[in-house]
């Protein structure tokens, strides 16, 4: 009875968070240009979205952004940590306070101050303003993965590297960061995923000239190619769960190799 | 050590992606077009237009924050005690649609509830009435839930199952009913991640622009459209600044208040 | 009657069988320990008494009662649980007071109650300390206190004292026979450590692979082990294969032992049990078997060797040292030779003793 009572919960909500893409899905395979009616199977709408200039070049746009952001705030965020696991208690405190404050602020709050900024120092908003801000809100969630390996760390493998001959930048290439990649590995992903995700940041600092996914949705919502945009949806749906899929596949078996 | 050096690119960024630009909305806020010293800016908000968004805001962000905890908590309970399958792949399965553009999830509502769309076409089938909530508060409320309810989830569940199984089974022991072992040892201990998922789901929902817009069919003004539409349309930035710093005022505060509660609850018995 | 009786319990978790056809009788005001290697059983033993196991067959019988399906909250049974498992987000009180308030006792009554417990196990005065503040030893204190202000007639111990050190678990283990005495109630106690179990018990449950293997009073336990495994896992043994040649006569590694066991039979394939205290060492020829010494060490009392002798290699303890390379002799008194039968499977042995 109590069993039946939750797997009927898990059934609604699972249909409650799944109904909404898969209804996106099936009307993507749809024909025709009235979306509420099914015409049949057709895969028109795959082949107007990869001929559509405006949604493959948003499409590259967000991955070369997503990219170049996670590439950057990585380095960053591991260079900081490194310096910031060095310092005393109240510097790092005090970082670690200033570290969270994009990840608490409204969305709307950052991207709008970020954009008063470029504009006050002349900076004209394009490509690279957008990378900058997707830089800046990125390096909180590296710096959130990486630090508590460093916590880890404890200084003491370092210090038996030196204490074994190896010179600093030795010790750090063969022995920290070996044991600090799943952070950094963790990190970029998900520097990677919030940055592909953003849509209020770079809506406020991106200027006339430049779409990401999001930003092309927001304006097109409203106007007729809906339709690519459901076989753009059913496209990234299926990319990330055959993505994260694979991760938990791997991170599993590398448990068990472990355990 | 010399070592702390090499948090100079971080620094130069928390300095000029953070604390600058936060220095620049403050500045526009407090100043108009000539760059005078004003408060009107913020006072702005007390006239009816803005008032009125505010408090649709804070309502609408409050009514999701409350369902999707509603939502959230018994799942997290589910999802602990489920042996169904790898435990790692149920939680998974409910925390998937986070990794999907959150427009795209608020497009595929839009289709559902349109006046025409998948839903009604159904209702009318079976011989219902129409669900006509597209372009009302209650649409907007719906796709809240539906956007931030995953970010409700995690947390509570990580905080659930990092209670120690021994703990729950201690206050069996010692004679504790179900109900009482989930008000007076489970909540009590998942609070952190219940303050957390409030937070997340709070902060977002207040702020929204874009969900308000999409499912409100600009019949739904939040606060967050009226200062998007200061910037876009109106281009009145320091009305638009102004009107950030209120809003800013009443997430601290609503941060603040749900520290409090959560020191309030920890260590005290119900 | 027995207070608490199990009959017949198995458990399986996963298709594999932690317990089978187990049967224990525990009486009124009873230390009882359940001792064995991890994975024998005692923990799912104790965790089905206390109901967090529902056993796949048999019964559980509370002073003749079936209590096999009642839920943990309704039993007069306390558990100690092995990590403490003290409430985090309460103070000491409020943990103490935790069972009262369920059950509904007054404000005054439970102050006192709490005052009294924590009393008890000498930590009065600690009501508002926050559970983080508290060591090890201290936790466990308050764990027991808050199990026995429920006044349960039995209380269940899960290696309450695995987490401490050597010497706080020592004095644990006196603290814990005086509570026991004070309280008058049962106690059943789980652990894998032999000494624990030696020093606290009236009686010790030897448990293996889900069958008990020997029970009975520490000195049972420690002088007349029953089979090779309770001999081997109480203390350190000598465990050597022999041949009974008739009653009172052992041939071990080829030499004739008198000893005082009888009905073996002629020529029965035997283990003889020789604790490393009871062999005698002397100058070669002065015993029963001549040997060199090939390791001493001292370990405080006494020092611990190695002899090689007859081709087995001896353990023995004595409070004189023979150097390494020493020549010497090794005897052994006939009391202090205990035979045990061989035997023919682990299961078949385990089903025979397990009454």
């Amino acid at each position: 009875m109590k069993k039946t009572f939750k797997g009927i919960y898990l059934f609604l909500i699972m249909l409650f968070l799944y109904l909404p893409i898969f209804t996106l899905m099936v009307l993507s395979f749809n024909g025709g240009k009235t979306m509420n009616a099914w015409v049949g199977f057709s895969l028109e709408w795959y082949e107007e979205m990869f001929a559509n200039r405006q949604i493959m070049e948003a499409l590259g746009n967000t991955v070369s952004i997503a990219f170049w952001a996670a590439s950057a705030s990585t380095v960053i965020g591991v260079l900081a940590c490194m310096g910031i696991s060095a310092m005393k208690e109240k510097p790092r405190t005090l970082l670690m306070g200033l570290n969270n404050i994009p990840l608490l602020n409204a969305d709307i709050v950052t991207g709008i101050s970020l954009m008063l900024s470029f504009l006050m120092f002349g900076i004209s908003l394009n490509y690279g303003t957008v990378l900058m801000a997707h830089i800046t809100f990125c390096i909180p969630y590296v710096i959130l993965s990486v630090m508590p390996k460093f916590r880890q760390l404890e200084n003491h493998t370092y210090e038996a590297a030196l204490d074994l001959g190896a010179t600093p930048a030795y010790a750090f290439f063969k022995v920290v960061l070996p044991d600090i990649m799943p952070g950094i590995v963790s990190g970029f992903l998900l520097a990677f995923t919030m940055s592909v995700d953003d849509f209020v940041i770079t809506h406020f600092t991106r200027g006339a000239g430049i779409n990401t996914i999001s930003t092309l949705i927001y304006s097109q919502v409203r106007v007729g190619i809906r339709p690519m945009l459901y076989a753009l949806s059913t496209l990234i749906f299926v990319t990330v769960f055959i993505i994260l899929i694979v991760v938990n596949i791997i991170s599993h078996k590398k448990e068990e190799k472990e355990s | 050590m010399s070592r702390r050096i090499f948090s100079g690119p971080f620094l130069l960024f928390i300095l000029c992606g953070t604390l600058i630009p936060l220095g620049v909305i403050a500045y526009y806020g407090i100043t108009d077009r000539s760059g005078s010293f004003t408060l009107d800016n913020i006072l702005a908000i007390a006239s009816p237009e803005h008032s009125e968004a505010l408090f649709l805001a804070l309502l609408l962000a409050l009514i999701s924050t409350v369902i999707c905890l509603l939502i959230a908590f018994p799942l997290g309970l589910i999802l602990k005690d489920s042996r169904l399958g790898k435990k790692g792949f149920m939680v998974f399965i409910f925390i998937l649609p986070m990794w999907m553009n959150f427009l795209l999830r608020t497009m595929a509502w839009q289709v559902l509830l349109e006046r025409n769309g998948i839903i009604n076409q159904l209702l009318d089938l079976v011989g219902l009435p129409h669900l006509d909530i597209i372009n009302t508060p209650a649409a907007v409320v719906l796709g809240m839930v539906y956007d931030y309810l995953p970010f409700m989830v995690l947390p509570i569940y990580n905080a659930l199952i990092k209670i120690d199984r021994h703990v729950i089974e201690a206050a069996y022991d010692l004679g504790a009913s179900s109900p009482q072992v989930l008000l007076k040892v489970i909540a009590p201990l998942s609070l952190p991640g219940i303050v957390s998922g409030i937070t997340m789901v709070f902060v977002p929902s207040l702020t929204t622009f874009a969900v308000s817009n999409m499912l409100g069919g600009g019949k739904v003004n939040l606060i967050g459209n009226i200062i998007e539409q200061e910037f876009t349309v109106s281009s009145n930035w320091n009305l638009g600044a102004g009107l950030s710093l209120v809003m800013m005022i009443f997430i601290v505060i609503s941060m603040a208040l749900i520290e409090k509660f959560d020191k309030n609850g920890e260590g005290n018995v119900l | 009657m027995a207070l608490i009786e199990l009959i017949d319990i198995s458990k399986s978790f996963d298709g594999e069988l932690v317990l089978d056809e187990f049967n224990l009788k525990i009486e009124e005001n009873e230390f009882i320990t359940l001792l064995g290697p991890s994975g024998c059983g005692k923990t799912t033993t104790l965790r089905i008494l206390g109901g967090f196991e529902t056993p796949d067959t048999g019964r559980v019988m509370f002073q003749g009662e079936d209590i096999t399906h009642l839920e943990p909250n309704k039993r007069q049974i306390n558990t100690v649980f092995q990590k403490y498992a003290l409430f985090p987000h309460m103070n000491i009180a409020d943990n103490i007071a935790f069972g009262l308030k369920i059950s509904g006792k007054s404000k005054e009554y439970i102050k006192d109650k709490v005052k009294y417990a924590l009393k008890l196990v000498n930590l009065s005065g600690y009501e508002k300390r926050s559970v983080d503040s508290l060591s090890g030893g201290q936790q466990q204190r308050i764990a027991i206190a808050r199990a026995i202000v429920n006044e349960p007639r039995v209380l269940l111990l899960d290696e309450p004292l695995g987490a401490l050190d050597l010497k706080l678990r020592q004095e644990m283990q006196y603290e814990l026979i005086r509570l026991k005495n004070e309280l008058g109630i049962t106690f059943l106690y789980v652990t894998h450590d032999q000494e624990e179990a030696l020093t606290m018990s009236d009686k010790v449950v030897v448990m293996n692979q889900g069958y008990i293997q020997q029970m009975g009073t520490p000195e049972e336990i420690y002088n007349e082990p029953e089979n090779a495994f309770v001999a081997d896992f109480i203390g350190d043994s000598n465990i050597i294969d022999g041949v009974m040649m008739e009653d009172r006569v052992v041939k071990i590694c080829d030499h004739i032992f008198p000893c005082i066991d009888e009905g073996f039979g002629r020529k029965t394939p035997v283990d003889v049990v020789i604790r490393p205290e009871d062999v005698i060492i002397g100058r070669p020829g002065e015993g029963i078997l001549d040997g060199v010494v090939t390791s001493n060490v001292f370990i405080g009392v006494h020092y611990e060797m190695c002899i090689e002798a007859g081709g087995f290699e001896w353990l023995a303890q004595n409070t004189v040292s023979y150097p390494v390379g020493a020549h010497v002799s090794i005897g052994v008194t006939p009391e202090n030779i205990q035979i045990m039968n061989k035997p023919q499977s682990e299961d078949e042995e385990a089903m025979a003793l397990d009454e």
